[in-house]
């Protein structure tokens, strides 16, 4: 049996009265790529930051390898270095180029020497295609270069798992496919991707397993043939018949 | 100039392309403006000078404020006592860089154990920002050598620039808290998601970009400070205003206040046009990234 990289068990959430994970359970094996979609409010965004300790949870358990999140006491820097976040509206330092965005935790978290950092940054940031914007600030670059280097300053961490919230919502359409391509090569080079999206047909290529979300629980999962194929539950159905028209 | 005829012109050449037409009235319009505005200054300025020069007591006025003979008598000593300005701003305003900030992030501190000292910075701010300065300076200056303690100085000009520490750091904190609060927090999920403690998101994202954008307010409570060094002639030591008022008390002409209001403020111009300079910069490079 392949071990668990990550275990959400019967996790409960609220923001003041409104309750948005009411009992969760899921997990994934390392490798993985899983999907989650459902309708905004459904909770998708509220669990990727449960599971990197950015939201304190309610109830349940959430462990990341043999780290257990959801601990009031857990060492939540640890497992941060071990969970790389992406976020929908890139979040980059505006105050600090390209190459310090992405060296920045690699030196103060990490404690790699500056030359070090800095040489597997360039190395990082060129197999992306960002070679040539090393020394830019951010807000000179397009929206789909800011999250390529978002992405890129997650993986220089070195994380064992990857969550992507959202990542091409704040795209204009024809940036979209530049980041996709990113996650698309993250995924042939093994690494285990934890993915909320809205893009249907990525979430059914690159997939090995979607989940479909609602009012804070994992209501239908399963391989994408199944699941966009011949979703069991009536809402799944409906959800994704309103969004594939 | 016909619709299709523009979109061929557009595709001619490269250069941006304006209507000539649209170009000329423009161009109309903004000299129609400069003549407007050169007029109204001229006709407010006489209008003015005639008004006070004309007025019954002129004459006396300008004896006493105006005297030619005092006003180049009274330069050399009023300068060197501006030094004395200088010195107190100088020190005083990195003190209140340091004290300020610390204040700032105590304020905003969450940790339990700091409780006590961010019941003592709330009710620092109150103390200092509600006192009017000139009191919080003549209390130090007046108050504090009285107590005849050992070991602690008696020089007024200290404890004048003690005063003004205290005065304006309750201030820049303000500023320097506002600016923190004003950094989105997005910025300090973004930085503790890669693992940076609360300390260093602070240290390496949250406060260089608050002090950035405080910048422009922080030197205009500096220009003011600046200024508010001539509160401190009231204990005696001889700075600027100090120097005037010697040589008012003994010639009974007001010339050598004019004198030490024009070092002042030419004390001052330079910080303004440089926040001025600093917060148009800023203001560029915002529309820039927001393309």
């Amino acid at each position: 049996m392949v071990s668990d990289i990550l275990r959400v068990d019967s996790v409960h959430k609220a923001f003041g009265d409104n309750a948005v994970l009411r009992g969760i359970t899921m997990s994934m094996t390392k490798h993985e790529v899983v999907v989650l979609i459902g309708a905004s409010g459904s909770g998708k965004s509220t669990l990727l930051k449960c599971i990197n300790g950015l939201e304190p949870i309610d109830a349940g358990l959430i462990v990341v390898d043999d780290l257990e999140v959801s601990d009031d006491d857990a060492d939540l820097d640890a497992v941060r270095q071990k969970v790389g976040l992406v976020f929908q509206s890139f979040n980059l330092f505006p105050h600090m180029t390209v190459l310090e965005n992405v060296t920045l935790a690699p030196v103060k978290v990490a404690g790699l020497q500056k030359t070090q950092a800095q040489e597997r940054a360039r190395e990082l940031l060129g197999r992306f295609g960002l070679g040539e914007k090393t020394n830019e600030y951010p807000d000179r670059l397009s929206g789909g270069q800011q999250q390529r280097v978002a992405i890129v300053r997650a993986l220089a961490m070195q994380p064992d798992l990857m969550l992507f919230d959202e990542v091409t919502s704040a795209l204009d359409p024809e940036l979209v496919g530049e980041v996709l391509d990113v996650i698309r090569d993250l995924k042939d080079s093994g690494m285990t991707i934890l993915m909320a999206t809205h893009e249907m047909g990525f979430a059914r290529e690159v997939s090995d397993r979607v989940c479909f979300l609602h009012q804070g629980q994992v209501l239908e999962s399963g391989p994408p043939e199944q699941l966009f194929g011949d979703p069991q539950q009536p809402r799944t159905r409906e959800f994704l018949a309103r969004l594939l028209g | 100039m016909s619709t299709a005829s523009a979109a061929a012109a557009v595709t001619e050449t490269a250069q941006p392309y304006v209507d000539p037409e649209r170009r000329e009235r423009r161009a109309r319009k903004s000299r129609r403006n400069a003549i407007v505005a050169t007029a109204s200054t001229i006709l407010f300025f006489v209008v003015v000078s005639v008004a006070v020069l004309n007025s019954p007591g002129w004459p006396s006025v300008q004896d006493a404020f105006f005297n030619p003979a005092y006003f180049w008598s009274s330069w050399p000593s009023i300068l060197s006592a501006l030094l004395v300005n200088i010195k107190m701003f100088l020190i005083a305003e990195v003190a209140i860089l340091i004290l300020g900030m610390a204040l700032a992030l105590i304020r905003l501190s969450k940790s339990p154990t700091l409780m006590p000292l961010r019941i003592v910075g709330t009710v620092y701010t109150d103390v200092f920002r509600g006192t009017p300065t000139l009191l919080v300076v003549l209390l130090l200056g007046f108050g504090i050598p009285a107590l005849n303690l050992q070991g602690v100085p008696t020089d007024p000009l200290i404890w004048g620039t003690v005063a003004l520490i205290l005065s304006y750091t309750a201030y820049v904190a303000e500023v320097f808290r506002a600016g923190i609060a004003s950094i989105h927090p997005s910025q300090r999920a973004a930085a503790q998601s890669l693992g940076l403690s609360t300390t260093q998101a602070n240290r390496y994202v949250v406060l260089p970009q608050a002090v950035r954008r405080v910048i422009p307010p922080l030197l205009n409570d500096f220009v003011s400070l600046q200024k508010d060094t001539a509160l401190v002639s009231v204990l005696g030591p001889i700075e600027a205003l100090r120097a005037a008022q010697i040589i008012v008390y003994s010639k009974f002409n007001y010339t050598p206040y004019i004198v030490a209001a024009i070092c002042f403020i030419a004390l001052t111009i330079p910080l303004a046009r440089f926040t001025d300079w600093l917060t148009a910069r800023q203001e560029a490079q915002r529309s820039m990234g927001s393309r």
